[in-house]
Order: structure tokens, then C-alpha cells, then sequence
């Protein structure tokens, strides 16, 4: 029994982290209706940036992960101003190409500055694992829950409170609408990105933090993963990619404990295929009925 | 029955007309040009071995323009068809034993039909789905398809395949891949073609004049299933070991970046960039770190140059040839 409640928390960490990546797909794809296959590789910008600002430039760590999460909005600005925008409108299969595009290019910088060798990298986080009634939980499990759970609450606040917030979902609701009603579309989209940028590097922190190594593909796979978070909660939608994120992390890390390992990959997109085969829009996803 | 709708059914009729006779010389000429090339000793040893591997991307390209280009619909698996094919053929090559060519050829058939059943079992309850939930979907089947294979004894799990033999030549990669171009090319040309981009262009109207939509989307799909299956036979007979590694969502992404830069839609230009894209990060070798750098940055510029409007504005200007675009993409 407690293991299965080790299992579930341990799921429920990773699921935080696929979460928070998920966010930034999901915004991004509420406003600019475009999946940013580049937000993954934020992940890695992310890692690679706590790490030179802690082991290179020894920066204590608080100033260190606000500079991360900085440099992280800013490139998301800046991906945004320069491939993007020039597209916008252009079909979405060449979009989807560029940000592919965009994801190489990150990579190979990556590759061109540190090489494909992985880096060790020591957690920045300390706190000793708490032991209660016979379920250990780590320390860094802890600390990625309650990050987690700040962000998001903090998101939706900022979401359904300001007047940024509104203007945001005014644009994903109708762009030529939203800018009728004197909102600054080019702002609230390189808004979206920061933001969603800036959520990319907390995971990046937390990942980096959990696996403590760094090489320049590891945004690849938690980015795809997240992206399915975001596609089995219902693209589009915030609580969505948060309930996705959730559940694919625990589905992960119960099928990777008792089914197997090797099949662990296949049972999650299993899911999803499930998933949207019945619900077509996803777990919280709006149907959207299509008019000639 | 008027006179001239009557020689240009006789024209149609006619096998031997003066189109197909220039076809089979130009199939038949670049096979003697290859031939020349090779066996003369013009080409070095790195372009010889260039030539299975670039028509394997030609057909894998082409075969994936069938469901991008002309059906219009995203699909990230196509790596996973690619896969299937490579698998059930090597398994039966290394298995059989029977004469080479026949051991070959069954095996190419096999896998291709191998693939065609996935694409079915797959594309039946997948293509209700539309623009980018089919494309995560098809990549997700892509995945489970690479674990599976990663978990199963007979393909060898992660460590691969190997000891399959090296059947793939340039002389069978080059007759499948004209096989490929001439079976593709009819079709698109045909009653079915236009019923495909009767779809892509608005499947409602396609629909409202008694189209079965997904009875063709199936079609499509299986087809390109069947041709991405023999592709990996190929791919597999060529360096004589597989992975589950060489069949993940890069691989997908790269055959789909080759058909649109070489243009939705156009048999040609797909494959004309899968040439060049072949070519070209071998020729980058040279660089070494840098191939992966310059690869993404000519990828953004060629999109952004292509599809931003600046194209269009230099040709108006008369600054730029116009280039007729084959397709315009489909726009959301």
C-alpha cells in the first residue's frame, strides 16, 4: 500500500513538472493557434542557464533561478519576434516547421557551446526527505509539488483577475475582436510567451534538479510528453494542460512501477489515443462545431 | 460523339503514346547515368553510398505526400510505418530461406503489406480527428509502435537487429522507387487523386456530393503506409542492422520536412528536396558541429523567405522570377 502511494507521489512530481511545460503549450496554442515545438528546448536554455550562473559564475542560488526564468521569458520573446510573428498569416503546417526549425537551432547552439557531453549538475535544492506513516517523500519531490502549486495559482489568478489576463483571453477567443477593443495584440502574444517561457524554465530548474544532468537534448522528451499532457487535457485550455500534465506523470510512473518499463511510453500514448477517440478535443477541451 | 473527344479517348486508350515513351526514356536514362557513374568510377566511395539511402527518402517522401500534400492531413508517424515494414522484412529474410531475389522481394511485399494493416488498424478510428490531434495522434502511434518493438524478444529490443542481409542495392532501390513515383503520380492524377484533394480542399463540400470522406482519408493513408513499410525493407537491407532509435519522431519530422520544402503536393519537388536533403548533411559532414546549426538556420530562413509574404512581394516587384507554388497549404 505504500508503495503504491510512494508511486502515486512520485507521479504526481514528474506530472508537475510535464504541467508546467504543458502551460506554456497550451497558452501559446490558445493565442497564437501554433504548437511551439521549440518550447521544449526552453527546458533545456533553462537548465544549461541555472548551471552557469551557479557552478560558473557561483551566483547564489535565489538571484541565480530569477535570472534563469529572465533570460527564459526574454528568449521566448525573442523566438516569438523573430520566426513567428512574420508568419503569422501563413498556413499553420509552415509554422509547425519553423518551430521545429527553431527547436534544431536551439539545440545545435547548445551542442556548438557545451558539446553533446552530459554535465553533472548538483541540486540546488537541500531539504532531507520527510518520512510519514512508513511513505518516504523527498526532498525535492516537496519542493517541486509546492512550486507547482504556487505557479499555477498564481497563473490563474494573473489568468481570470488582471487586466493582461483578460486581454489574453480576449485574444484566444477572437484575435480581430480583441484588437477592435483597443488591446495591444503584438503585447499580449509576446506576453503569452514570456510567460509561458518562464514556466518552461521552473520545469527546466526542477528537471535539472531531479536528474542532475545536463546535455543538450533533454528538453526533447519531457517536451513531447507535455505536449501530449496538453493534447489529452484539452489543448487550449489552462486547467486542462494542469489536469493532463497530473495525470500523465501518474499513469507514467505507475505503468513504468508495476506494468514495465520498456512499455511505459506506450501505455501513455495509449491513453491519449484513448482519450481523443472519445472525447475528440480533449479531457477539457471545448468542441468546436465547424460551418462551411 | 464529336471527333475530337474521340482521339483524346484513343489518345488515353493508347498505351504507347508519346508521354509514356518519354517517361521510360528519362526512367531509363537516369538508370544508365547511375550505372555510368558508379561502375565507371566516377563517384567516390561516400556518394555510392549515398544512392539507396536518397532513394529511400524519395519514396519515403512521396509516400508521405499522399497524406500531407494531397489528402491534407498532418501525420508525425510516419517513422512507425517505416518501422513495421523494416522489422517484418528483416525477420523474414533472416528467417527464410529461399533464393535472394525471391527472399527479397517477398520480403519488401511483406513488409509494405505488413505496414498497410497498421495503417489501417490505425488510420479507421484515427482519421475522424483533424488537423493537430491527428498529428499528435499519429505521432503518439508512432511511439507505441517503436516501444513495442523496444520490448518485443524477436526484433532484438533496444540493441537492434542485426545480421540482416544486405540485400538493398542501388538497381532494386531505384526500380521501387520508380514503382513508387508512377504508382503515385497515376493515382493523383486519376478519379481517386481528385477525390483525395476534393477533401483536402473542403472535405464538407467533398462530402455533401457523396463522398465517402473517410472511406478515401482511409485509402490514402493505407497507401502511404504500405510505401513507408517497403521504405524501411530497404532501409534495413541496407545497413544490415536496425533499431527501435532510428524510427523515433526525428525520423517523422524529417521525412515531413522534406516534403514541404519540396512543396504540398508536388511529387516533383518532394522528390528534388529529398535529394538535396540527403545530400546535403552529408556534404556539411565536413563541419561537424556546425551541420546541425546551419541545417536548422537554412530550414528557418527557407520558411520564412517562402512563406512570410516577402517572396510574394519580390516577385511582384519583378526583383524575383515567379515560381508558380505548386499547392497553397492548407490555411487554417
Amino acid at each position: 500500500m505504500e508503495s503504491i502511494i510512494e508511486q502515486f507521489i512520485n507521479g504526481l512530481r514528474s506530472g508537475s513538472i510535464y504541467a508546467l511545460i504543458a502551460l506554456g503549450y497550451t497558452m501559446v496554442y490558445g493565442i497564437a493557434k501554433m504548437i511551439n515545438f521549440a518550447h521544449g528546448d526552453i527546458i533545456m536554455v533553462g537548465a544549461y542557464t541555472l548551471y552557469v550562473t551557479t557552478v560558473r559564475l557561483k551566483m547564489p542560488v535565489i538571484p541565480a533561478v530569477l535570472f534563469t526564468v529572465a533570460v527564459c521569458a526574454v528568449l521566448g520573446i525573442i523566438i516569438e519576434k523573430v520566426a513567428y510573428k512574420p508568419l503569422r498569416n501563413a498556413p499553420a503546417l509552415a509554422v509547425l516547421i519553423t518551430a521545429i526549425g527553431m527547436s534544431f537551432l536551439l539545440e545545435s547552439v547548445a551542442l556548438l557551446i557545451f558539446n553533446a557531453n552530459p554535465i553533472t549538475f548538483k541540486s540546488i535544492i537541500t531539504i532531507d526527505s520527510v518520512s510519514i506513516g512508513g511513505v518516504t517523500v523527498s526532498g525535492i519531490t516537496i519542493v517541486t509539488l509546492v512550486v507547482t502549486l504556487i505557479c499555477m495559482v498564481s497563473l490563474t489568478l494573473f489568468i481570470t483577475k488582471t487586466k493582461a489576463g483578460s486581454a489574453m483571453r480576449a485574444v484566444s477567443e477572437d484575435r480581430a475582436a480583441a484588437e477592435l477593443m483597443g488591446i495591444n495584440v503584438n503585447r499580449t502574444i509576446s506576453m503569452t510567451f514570456a510567460v509561458g517561457s518562464a514556466l518552461a524554465a521552473v520545469a527546466g530548474i526542477m528537471f535539472v534538479c531531479q536528474y542532475q544532468s545536463i546535455k543538450p537534448m533533454l528538453g526533447a522528451i519531457p517536451g513531447l510528453k507535455a505536449f501530449v499532457a496538453a493534447v489529452l487535457g484539452g489543448i487550449g485550455s489552462v486547467p486542462g494542460a494542469m489536469l493532463g500534465g497530473m495525470l500523465l506523470g501518474v499513469i507514467e510512473s505507475i505503468s513504468k512501477a508495476y506494468i514495465s518499463t520498456e512499455l511505459s511510453d506506450a501505455i501513455v500514448f495509449g491513453v491519449l489515443v484513448l482519450v481523443l477517440l472519445i472525447k475528440p478535443s480533449g479531457l477539457l477541451g471545448r468542441n468546436r462545431i465547424e460551418k462551411v | 460523339m464529336s471527333k475530337a473527344m474521340k482521339e483524346n479517348g484513343e489518345y488515353k486508350n493508347n498505351f504507347v503514346n508519346k508521354k509514356n515513351i518519354i517517361t521510360a526514356a528519362v526512367i531509363i536514362g537516369v538508370y544508365i547515368l547511375i550505372v555510368v557513374l558508379t561502375e565507371g568510377g566516377v563517384l567516390n566511395r561516400q556518394a555510392k553510398s549515398l544512392l539507396v539511402p536518397i532513394g529511400i527518402n524519395i519514396i519515403l517522401a512521396v509516400s508521405l505526400n499522399l497524406v500531407t500534400g494531397f489528402l491534407g492531413e498532418l501525420s508525425l508517424g510516419h517513422a512507425g510505418f517505416m518501422a513495421i515494414g523494416a522489422y517484418t522484412g528483416a525477420i523474414f529474410t533472416i528467417y527464410a530461406n529461399m533464393p535472394e531475389f525471391a527472399e527479397f522481394l517477398l520480403g519488401i511485399l511483406l513488409g509494405g503489406i505488413a505496414a498497410a494493416v497498421f495503417g489501417f488498424l490505425i488510420g479507421v478510428p484515427v482519421l475522424r480527428l483533424k488537423g493537430d490531434y491527428l498529428a499528435i495522434v499519429t505521432l503518439g502511434f508512432g511511439e507505441i509502435i517503436r516501444s513495442i518493438v523496444n520490448f518485443m524478444g524477436i526484433t532484438g529490443g533496444a540493441m537492434g537487429l542485426k545480421q540482416i542481409p544486405r540485400y538493398s542495392n542501388y538497381t532494386w532501390t531505384y526500380i521501387i522507387m520508380v514503382i513508387t513515383l508512377l504508382f503515385i503520380t497515376n493515382l493523383v492524377n486519376s478519379r481517386y487523386g481528385r477525390i483525395i484533394r476534393s477533401i483536402r480542399d473542403n472535405y464538407i463540400a467533398a462530402e455533401s456530393i457523396g463522398i465517402k470522406v473517410s472511406r478515401y482519408k482511409t485509402m490514402a493513408f493505407v497507401i502511404a503506409a504500405f510505401f513507408a513499410g517497403v521504405a524501411g525493407v530497404l532501409y534495413g537491407h541496407n545497413l544490415s542492422i536496425v533499431k527501435p532509435g532510428d524510427f523515433d519522431y526525428n525520423k517523422s519530422i524529417e521525412i515531413l520536412v522534406i516534403v514541404v520544402l519540396g512543396g504540398m503536393g508536388s511529387v516533383k519537388g518532394s522528390v528534388i528536396a529529398a535529394v538535396i536533403l540527403t545530400i546535403l548533411p552529408e556534404m556539411l559532414r565536413a563541419t561537424d558541429d556546425f551541420r546541425m546549426f546551419l541545417y536548422a538556420v537554412v530550414l528557418i530562413a527557407m520558411m520564412l523567405f517562402n512563406s512570410s509574404g516577402f517572396r510574394t512581394r519580390l516577385e511582384e516587384s519583378g526583383k524575383l522570377p515567379k515560381l508558380s507554388l505548386p499547392v497553397k497549404l492548407k490555411a487554417k
